[in-house]
C-alpha cells in the first residue's frame, strides 16, 4: 500500500500533544448553550434557599416556622430540630471536625445556615425565609486567632470534655479549646541553633489575608429522590463528583449506587467547588421529605460570605544566611484562621496543606514549620483558591523572606536567589521539609528571564527614577516584582495521600468503536481547563486516533470510572497519567491484532504516529483505524473481541512546576494607584500539551493573582460582620485594569509523569501573587520599606507612602 | 401577590406575552419562564455582566431589571445573536483566540461586544478594554477576550467593504 500523505501529514492530522488544537467546548458555550447547574430544569422542580444568621455568635433559643409555612408558595421549612432524627444536622469536613448543616442550637459565622425554606419558586422562597423567625442571644464574637488562643469563650463547645478542658483533634492534642490541631515538619532544634548562631539573620511577620475564589457560578445543585427506584440523582456544581458522591452515601446511608452525582458544565471552581455544603444536605433532604426534585442556587452574598474562603495565614519567618548570601536555615510559623469549623478541604494527612513546600526553589539545608490551626467566628472553608494546597501561602512566605533578606544582605534580590537555586544537578532533590523534588533547572528559567526583561537596564532606571523622585522631578516610583517559585501539584500518591480515606489516584477509561473513532471517561471535571480538548490530544499521540475523532467525557459517576477530580492542578498529573496509559493498553493490544493481519509476530512491529508497521518494511502496515475495525470483526486466536481500556493511576510522586516571573509598575505616590507596564511570566510545566490553552491558564491565573495581590479580600469587622459580601466591595479586576502578559517557557519534563507533563493552571497564580506584592514593596525599598500586608490596594499603598514621609 | 402585570416582550423576534408579578426580574423571566438560558446569572448587583442582552439597542444587565421595565421592548440575547448556521463573526473568534475557558460569562461578554462594534467598529485596544469593563470574566485575563473583539471587528469590516 502507498502512503498518499508525509509521516508530518499524520502527525498534524491527529491533533496531538504540542499542538495549540482549538477548544471543542466552544461551540456551545458561544452559542449559550452550555448546560450549567442552574440550567438544570425537572418537572415539579422546587426551590430551596436559606435562612442566615445576621450574627457571627449567638446562641439561638427559638425558631419559629409558622408564618413561613403559610406563605403561599412555601411547602417546607427545615431546621437542625428536623435534620437531628436523621443525624444529618451535623455532617463530616473534609479535615476531619465537623460541621453544622443547620444551626444546632448556636451559630458561628454571619450568614450560618439556620433554616431551609422549601418553595415553588425562587421569590415565594424568598418570601418564607423572610417570615421566618429566629430568636438569637448574641455571644462574644472573636475575630482574631490570637485572641481566640487566649480567650475563655468556648466557641465549639462539642470540642470540649465536661470540665472544659479541649478534647484531642483529628490532627492530635489541643492546646486550647478554640485550638484546633499543631501541625509540623522539619527538624526544630537544629534550625533553631543554626539561626541562632548565623551571621545573618531577617525576620518578618505577614498576613496572607482572607480571601475567596470567587468564580463567575456560584455553587449549587439539583436533587432528585426517586421514591420508586429509590435512586437519588444530584447535579451539582462539584470539582470532585465521585468524592461528593461516596461523602452523600455516606452521611445519607443511601447505597452508593443508588446515587448518581452528575457534574454538568461548571463555570469557574478554583477550589470554590472542591467542598460538602449545607446547601447540598439540605437539598437531598428536602427531595426526599418532598418527593421532588428540589434546586439550590447560591446567590453571591451566600458564595462570598458563607462557601470556601481562602488564606488568612498569620506567618512569622525567620531565614539566616551567611554574609555573602547563602542560605542556611528557614522558620516558619503560621497561626492559620480557620473560622467556626475546620473544614479545609486538604490531604488527611497534612492539615495545613503542603505548606511545607515553603523552602521554595532554594537550597535550603535546614528549616523548621509549625502551624497552629485555630477556631474563629468567620466562615469555614479554607480551600486552595487556585494552587496546589496552600502552596500559595508557602510561596509568597518564602518570596517574600528573599526580599526581606536581600534588604537585610543589602543585595541584589535576583543575584540572592540565583546564589541559593537547587542546582539541576542536584535533582531529585529533597528538601529538608521532606519533599522530593521530582526535577528542576532552576538556573536556565531564571537567566532566560533576566535576560527578556534587560534585568540590568530596569534596575538602572529604577535608580534614576530614585534620584529623580528625591529631586521633585517625579511623583512616580518603579517597583521590579521577582518571583521564582516551585509548585507541588498532583496529589496524589496513595501512600501519604487520601481525602477521608480515598486514596488521591485518578482515571481514564477508554472504548474503541469499530470504525476508529473513541470515547474516554475521566474521574476528573473540566471547569474551564478544556479537558475534552487536551485529554484527547494525549490520547491521539498515544493511540494515533484523530484528536477530533475522539469524545472525552466527564464528571457523570454512573459512566465515568472513580476518580478524586479536578483541584490542586492534579487533572493533568494524576488524570493524564492515567488516560497515557490506558492508551498504552490499548496500543499493546492493537500491536497484537495489527501483527496477526500483517502475519508476522508481535515483535516485529512497531507503531509509528497512527498505526503499526512491520519493522523495517514501513510499506506493510495497519493503521489504528483499521486495527479498530479488525478488533470487532475478525476471529482473533488467543485474542478477546474489543478494544476497550481502563487505567487507575497511582502517582509515584508529586510533580513540581516552577517559574520566573517578572513585574514591572509604576507607583503614584500620591493616589496609591499603580500602573503595571509590564509583566513576564515564564513558566516550566514539563511537557506541554496545548500551547493556546496553557497560555490561557497563565493569562487567568495571572489576573486573579493581580486581584488578590492588588485588592482583593474577606474582611470583617470586630462584630464578625462580613463587609465584602458582594461585588462593590470584593475586587474582582475588569478588563480596564488587566495588562496584557508576556509568555515564555522553558521544558523540563517531570521524569515520572508518562508523558513528562507537570500541571500549569496554578502556576500563575501560586507565582504571580508575590511577583505583584514584590512589585508593590520594592518601588518603596529605596525608602526603608522592608514589608507591607497584602492587599496593596490604593489606599494601602498610598498609606505605605505616607508613613514613609514620601507626602511630606 | 397578586397584582400580575400584563407583559408584552419580542424577544430573539418572537413575540411574548405573559402575567407576571411586578417584582420579577427580566433575567428570571429570561431563564425560567421562556427558558432562555443563554443569559446566566453572577452577581444579582449589576457587577459581574454575565447576565447582559440588548434591550432597544442598548446593553442591560437583565439581573437589575424589571420584566415589567421591558414591557413593549425588543430584546436579543446570545440566542438571537447566532446558532449552529449563522454563527456571528464575534462567535468565531471567540472560539479562534481562545476569547473562553469556563464560558459562564461568554454569552454576556459576547452580546456587549456586539454591541460595542455598533457603537465603534475600529476600537482600539484601549476602547475596548473601557467598553467591556461591565462584563467580568474570572478565567481569561482579558487578553483573549481583546484578541478576538480586534479579530472580529477586521472580519466584520473587511465584510462591509467587500459587501460595498
Amino acid at each position: 500500500m502507498k502512503d498518499e500523505i508525509t509521516r508530518e501529514e499524520r502527525v498534524d492530522n491527529l491533533k496531538g500533544m504540542g499542538c495549540s488544537r482549538k477548544r471543542v467546548e466552544d461551540a456551545r458555550f458561544t452559542q449559550g448553550k452550555g448546560n450549567y447547574v442552574d440550567d438544570v430544569k425537572l418537572d415539579g422542580m422546587l426551590f430551596g434557599d436559606f435562612v442566615r444568621s445576621p450574627y457571627a455568635h449567638a446562641r439561638i433559643t427559638n425558631i419559629d416556622t409558622a408564618a413561613a409555612l403559610e406563605v403561599p408558595g412555601v411547602l417546607a421549612v427545615l431546621t437542625a430540630a428536623d435534620l437531628e432524627p436523621l443525624g444529618l444536622h451535623w455532617m463530616p469536613t473534609l479535615a476531619g471536625d465537623k460541621q453544622m448543616v443547620l444551626a444546632d442550637g448556636k451559630v458561628l459565622f454571619q450568614g450560618q445556615e439556620v433554616a431551609y425554606v422549601v418553595a415553588e419558586d425562587r421569590y415565594a422562597a424568598a418570601d418564607g425565609i423572610e417570615a421566618v423567625v429566629v430568636d438569637y442571644e448574641e455571644l462574644p464574637v472573636i475575630v482574631d486567632p490570637f485572641k481566640s488562643l487566649q480567650s475563655d469563650v468556648i466557641l465549639r463547645p462539642d470540642t470540649v470534655d465536661e470540665n472544659g478542658k479541649a478534647t484531642d483533634g483529628a490532627h492530635g492534642p489541643r492546646k486550647h479549646p478554640n485550638h484546633i490541631f499543631t501541625w509540623e515538619a522539619g527538624d526544630k532544634a537544629p534550625t533553631e541553633e543554626v539561626i541562632a548562631n548565623a551571621d545573618v539573620v531577617a525576620e518578618e511577620e505577614m498576613y496572607y489575608h482572607r480571601t475567596h475564589p470567587c468564580p463567575l457560578e456560584t455553587c449549587g445543585c439539583v436533587a432528585s429522590m426517586d421514591k420508586v427506584n429509590g435512586k437519588l440523582t444530584l447535579w451539582g456544581t462539584f470539582q470532585a463528583p465521585h468524592a461528593i458522591r461516596t461523602i452523600v452515601s455516606l452521611i445519607s446511608g443511601i447505597e452508593e449506587h443508588n446515587i448518581r452525582v452528575i457534574s454538568p458544565d461548571i463555570g469557574g471552581g478554583f477550589g470554590n467547588k472542591v467542598g460538602a455544603y449545607p446547601g447540598y444536605v439540605c437539598s437531598v433532604v428536602a427531595s426526599i421529605v418532598t418527593g421532588k426534585p428540589v434546586k439550590w442556587i447560591e446567590d453571591r452574598m451566600d458564595n462570598l460570605m458563607t462557601t470556601a474562603f481562602a488564606r488568612d495565614y498569620w506567618m512569622k519567618g525567620k531565614i539566616s544566611a551567611t554574609p555573602e548570601g547563602k542560605i542556611t536555615g528557614l522558620h516558619c510559623h503560621v497561626t492559620a484562621d480557620h473560622g467556626g469549623f475546620d473544614a479545609c478541604a486538604d490531604p488527611t494527612k497534612f492539615p495545613a496543606g503542603f505548606m511545607n513546600i515553603c523552602t521554595g526553589s532554594y537550597d535550603i539545608p535546614t528549616a523548621y514549620l509549625a502551624v497552629d490551626g485555630v477556631y474563629t467566628n468567620k466562615a469555614p472553608g479554607g480551600v486552595s483558591y487556585r494552587c496546589s494546597f496552600r502552596v500559595t501561602e508557602a510561596v509568597y512566605f518564602i518570596e517574600r523572606m528573599i526580599e526581606v533578606l536581600a534588604i537585610k544582605l543589602n543585595m541584589d534580590a535576583a543575584e540572592l536567589r540565583r546564589i541559593n537555586f537547587i542546582k539541576k544537578e542536584q535533582f531529585p532533590y529533597t528538601a529538608a521539609l521532606g519533599w522530593e523534588y521530582d526535577s528542576g533547572d532552576y538556573h536556565t528559567a531564571w537567566d532566560k528571564a533576566l535576560k527578556a526583561v534587560d534585568y540590568g537596564g530596569l534596575r538602572a532606571e529604577q535608580a534614576q527614577r530614585v534620584a529623580d523622585f528625591k529631586a521633585g522631578k517625579t511623583r512616580k516610583l518603579m517597583g521590579i516584582g521577582l518571583s521564582f517559585f516551585t509548585e507541588i501539584v498532583g496529589a496524589g500518591p496513595v501512600k501519604n495521600c487520601d481525602i477521608l480515606g480515598l486514596g488521591m489516584f485518578d482515571s481514564c477509561e477508554i472504548r474503541i468503536h469499530p470504525t476508529g473513532s473513541a470515547i474516554a471517561r475521566l474521574g476528573t471535571i473540566s471547569q474551564g481547563q478544556g479537558h475534552a480538548t487536551t485529554f484527547a490530544q494525549i490520547l491521539a499521540s498515544e493511540i494515533g486516533l484523530p484528536a477530533d475523532s475522539i469524545t472525552i467525557e466527564e464528571g457523570d459517576t454512573d459512566t465515568a470510572p472513580y476518580g478524586l477530580g479536578t483541584y490542586g492542578s492534579r487533572s493533568t498529573p494524576v488524570a493524564g497519567a492515567a488516560t497515557a496509559m490506558a492508551g498504552r493498553k490499548i496500543r499493546a493490544k492493537a500491536q497484537m491484532i495489527a501483527a496477526y493481519l500483517l502475519e508476522v509476530h508481535d515483535n516485529d512491529v512497531e507503531f509509528d504516529v497512527d498505526r503499526f508497521v512491520v519493522k523495517g518494511a514501513p510499506e506493510k502496515f495497519k493503521t489504528m483505524k483499521e486495527i479498530a475495525f479488525a478488533a470487532y470483526n475478525q476471529a482473533i486466536p488467543g485474542i478477546e473481541p474489543g478494544l476497550e481500556a481502563v487505567s487507575y493511576y497511582d502517582p509515584p510522586n508529586m510533580t513540581y512546576p516552577f517559574g520566573a516571573y517578572i513585574c514591572v509598575m509604576d507607583i503614584d505616590v500620591d493616589t496609591g494607584v499603580p500602573d503595571i507596564r509590564r509583566f513576564y511570566a515564564l513558566d516550566d510545566c514539563g511537557t506541554r500539551i496545548n500551547p493556546m490553552i496553557i497560555e490561557g491558564q497563565i493569562h487567568g491565573g495571572l489576573t486573579e493573582a493581580l486581584a488578590v495581590a492588588l485588592g482583593q479580600e474577606i474582611a470583617y469587622d470586630d462584630m464578625g460582620n462580613c463587609k465584602t459580601g458582594t461585588l462593590m466591595d470584593f475586587f474582582l479586576p475588569t478588563a480596564w485594569e488587566v495588562p496584557n502578559y508576556e509568555t515564555d517557557y522553558t521544558v523540563t519534563p517531570s521524569p515520572h509523569h508518562p508523558i513528562g507533563a507537570k500541571g500549569v493552571g496554578e502556576s500563575p497564580h501560586v507565582g504571580g501573587v508575590p511577583c505583584f506584592s514584590n512589585a508593590v514593596q520594592d518601588a518603596f525599598r529605596a525608602f526603608g520599606n522592608t514589608h507591607t500586608n497584602m492587599p496593596h490596594d490604593h489606599w494601602r499603598i498610598w498609606k505605605t507612602a505616607n508613613e514613609l514621609g514620601l507626602h511630606d | 401577590m397578586s397584582n400580575k402585570m400584563h407583559i408584552k416582550l419580542n424577544v430573539n423576534g418572537k413575540a411574548e406575552e405573559f402575567l407576571a408579578e411586578p417584582r420579577e426580574l427580566l433575567i428570571y423571566t429570561l431563564r425560567e419562564r421562556l427558558n432562555i438560558t443563554g443569559p446566566h446569572i453572577g452577581c444579582e448587583t449589576s457587577h459581574c455582566g454575565a447576565c447582559t442582552v440588548t434591550i432597544d439597542g442598548k446593553s442591560v444587565k437583565s439581573c437589575t431589571m424589571f420584566a415589567a421595565q421591558a414591557d413593549g421592548k425588543e430584546i436579543t440575547t446570545i440566542e438571537g445573536i447566532g446558532g449552529p448556521d449563522d454563527l456571528h463573526p464575534l462567535q468565531e473568534a471567540f472560539k479562534e483566540h481562545h476569547g473562553l475557558q469556563c464560558g459562564y460569562c461568554t454569552p454576556g461578554m459576547i452580546t456587549r461586544a456586539t454591541k460595542l462594534l455598533e457603537e465603534n467598529p475600529t476600537p482600539t485596544e484601549e476602547e475596548i478594554r473601557f467598553g467591556m469593563a461591565g462584563n467580568i470574566c474570572r478565567c481569561t485575563g482579558y487578553q483573549n477576550i481583546v484578541k478576538s473583539i480586534q479579530a472580529a471587528a477586521s472580519e466584520m469590516n473587511a465584510a462591509k467593504e467587500a459587501a460595498e
